[in-house]
């Protein structure tokens, strides 16, 4: 038996403990999980926006959100702000709010969790070593652009209102399956982007002294009531996302009709 | 009836995981069973221990590989036939088997700047609405157990980064003190950034995991703490603000005395007699250096502490201080540059 104590602070060795984890439980299974919805839902994106086809039904105003705002010639009658872009097929035709909704998306707080663990394995999970050699965070390039969220935050918002706005045009048709669907997955987009971390601190986290402006902490305890769902509404999200543009796509090819309840 | 323990003992030299089988009853928490090795099988078994009520924080200890406190772990939360796996804390300096050099915690928290009075407002007067109180006394329940900073990957699996970076317990600190209404440092979010490491978190999130007193601290601490200085340093428009209107000029000339310095390593001093000099002062620390353990000259300590030169724990303010301190040692920075800090 060891009966001598070292110096504290003189040696500075840690425990000798071989095991890299000594964790019994599932630990490898919510950064499986991450990692295969975070992959299937960018491989469906991805071929759905590079696709070009099947965005848009013409009898109800339908506009998927993966094509909002539509911007090619390609976009016919879906086209809200003409049509500045080529039909060039590595040109999405939603060019210019899809860049900033995967950088909204890739600097999202919650998200940056789940891809450092699941994709990066810095760290795979919670007292399971990092995947890496040496590691500086997010203090250079490139990482030092997470700090850019704020800015793709603005971007997201005015995304969301063009969502609202093509939510809106649908509705003019009557009322269908497809426009229950169009609204959740607006209402999600909302929720998701008001939750967001840039939000609650533009809406009232700043601030040093609560008391001397009543109305924004209002607006602050609102934001961070949502904001402890950010996680979940970051996957319901991803789910309407797909489930929105998998209907519209389906409704689009003639696979099956929209169920309608007026007109 | 018994169960199968695995203890890591041993010391800086080394150690290994040993075998106990103990007799376990029902309501026990995994500190009980480790007492009832030291009252059995292994009376030298090294822990440290207080409360056993999960309010002070001294027992945290790495139960089947997760940081927990050992008096917070119930024994129920384990089938019948699990192994459980007991060892120190990994990210610190192992003296003896569950007990490790937490003296890294102690160093970061004297180099965090301190609450700045508010002036013209004297000591005793100071009212805050309670709206505003709340906000910071999340922060306050922490215990400092040090799970957060055990687990934080950052130095847990690269021990390089110690020097740069704080860890979530010291964010949650500047957090506290940035959101405190009546905190007069206007430089806390710089000095996260510069001095303290924020930018190494990458909000995985661990702290907030295994933190004993549910503390958010991701959510409500790190994250506004990041948000607050992309205000100061990554928004271009403030940038181009400031440059514009020569703001940085004046806050920088104004300011001087409280601006955040960039972190310096400084090696904890192995001999306590050479602690004192205030010249060798870390920016923004207190005037002394961490005190190590009286050793003798065998570098050992003595076996027992009725032989030792004073009965107790050791004082986390070091042996050889008094209270009051000497106004020059003070890690005090009035905010009015002018006035001598002695009053």
């Amino acid at each position: 038996m060891t009966t001598t104590a070292t110096r504290p602070g003189g040696g500075k060795a840690r425990a000798a403990i071989s095991a890299r984890t000594l964790r019994t439980d599932r630990w490898w299974l919510a950064p499986l999980v991450t990692f295969i919805g975070l992959g299937a839902w960018v491989t469906y994106a991805t071929v759905r926006v590079f696709m070009h086809k099947w965005f848009w039904v013409e009898q109800f105003h339908y506009l998927t959100p993966f094509y909002s705002p539509c911007l090619t010639d390609r976009c016919g009658d879906a086209a809200l702000f003409g049509t500045p872009l080529p039909n060039f097929f590595l040109i999405p035709e939603a060019a210019f709010s899809l860049p900033f909704l995967l950088l909204f998306r890739l600097t999202c707080y919650y998200y940056r969790k789940a891809y450092y663990r699941s994709f990066w394995l810095s760290p795979p999970a919670c007292a399971v070593p990092d995947g890496h050699k040496t590691y500086s965070g997010e203090t250079r390039f490139p990482l030092i652009f997470q700090n850019a969220h704020r800015y793709a935050f603005y971007a997201a918002v005015i995304i969301s209102v063009i969502n609202t706005w093509d939510a809106a045009l649908a509705q003019s048709t009557g009322l269908g399956l497809g426009n229950v669907i169009l609204w959740v997955n607006v209402i999600m987009l909302w929720a998701y982007t008001l939750s967001c971390h840039s939000c609650r601190h533009i809406a009232g986290g700043r601030l040093k002294h609560f008391s001397k402006h009543p109305v924004r902490y209002r607006f602050w305890t609102f934001v961070s009531k949502l904001n402890t769902r950010h996680m979940q509404l970051a996957w319901i999200t991803l789910g309407t996302l797909a489930l929105t543009d998998f209907y519209i796509m389906g409704l689009a090819a003639g696979w099956y009709s929209d169920l309608r309840i007026i007109n | 009836m018994k169960r199968h323990f695995r203890v890591w003992r041993g010391d800086a030299s080394g150690g290994e995981l040993r075998d106990f089988d103990v007799e376990v009853n029902e309501g026990e928490v995994v500190l009980d069973i480790i007492h009832r090795l030291q009252a059995t099988q292994a009376p030298d078994l090294a822990c440290r221990w207080n409360c056993k009520a999960g309010k002070c924080g001294s027992c945290s200890m790495e139960i089947n590989g997760m940081p927990r406190l050992g008096c917070m772990t119930r024994m129920s939360t384990f089938t019948e036939d699990e192994t459980i796996t007991v060892t120190p804390i990994r990210t610190f300096p192992v003296i003896r088997d569950l007990v490790t050099d937490v003296s890294f915690n102690y160093e970061k928290a004297r180099e965090t700047p301190a609450f700045a009075p508010p002036p013209g407002v004297a000591p005793g007067d100071y009212r805050m609405r309670q709206v505003d109180v709340e906000r910071s006394q999340e922060f306050r329940k922490c215990i400092e157990c040090f799970l957060c900073q055990n687990t934080c990957h950052v130095i847990r699996d690269h021990d390089e980064n110690k020097p740069a970076f704080s860890g979530p317990r010291f964010f949650i600190r500047a957090a506290e003190l940035d959101m405190h209404p009546l905190d007069d440092r206007a430089d806390r979010k710089e000095y996260a950034q510069a001095s303290q490491g924020l930018g190494y978190c990458n909000i995985t999130k661990c702290c907030t995991e295994v933190c004993p007193e549910h503390i958010k601290i991701t959510d409500n601490a790190i994250i506004p703490m990041k948000e607050r200085v992309v205000d100061r340093r990554y928004d271009p428009l403030v940038w181009l603000g400031r440059k514009i209107f020569r703001r940085d000029e004046l806050e920088s000339a104004s300011a001087k005395p409280s601006s955040a310095h960039p972190s310096a390593p400084h090696p904890p001093t192995a001999n306590p007699s050479a602690a004192n000099p205030p010249t060798v002062n870390p920016p923004m620390s207190s005037a002394r250096l961490p005190q190590t353990a009286p050793v003798g000259p065998d570098g050992h300590m003595d076996i027992a502490e009725l032989v030792a030169p004073q009965q107790g724990g050791l004082s986390p303010f070091g042996e050889d201080i008094e209270f009051p301190l000497p106004p020059e040692q003070i890690s005090y920075h009035h905010p009015d540059p002018d006035k001598s800090p002695d009053h």
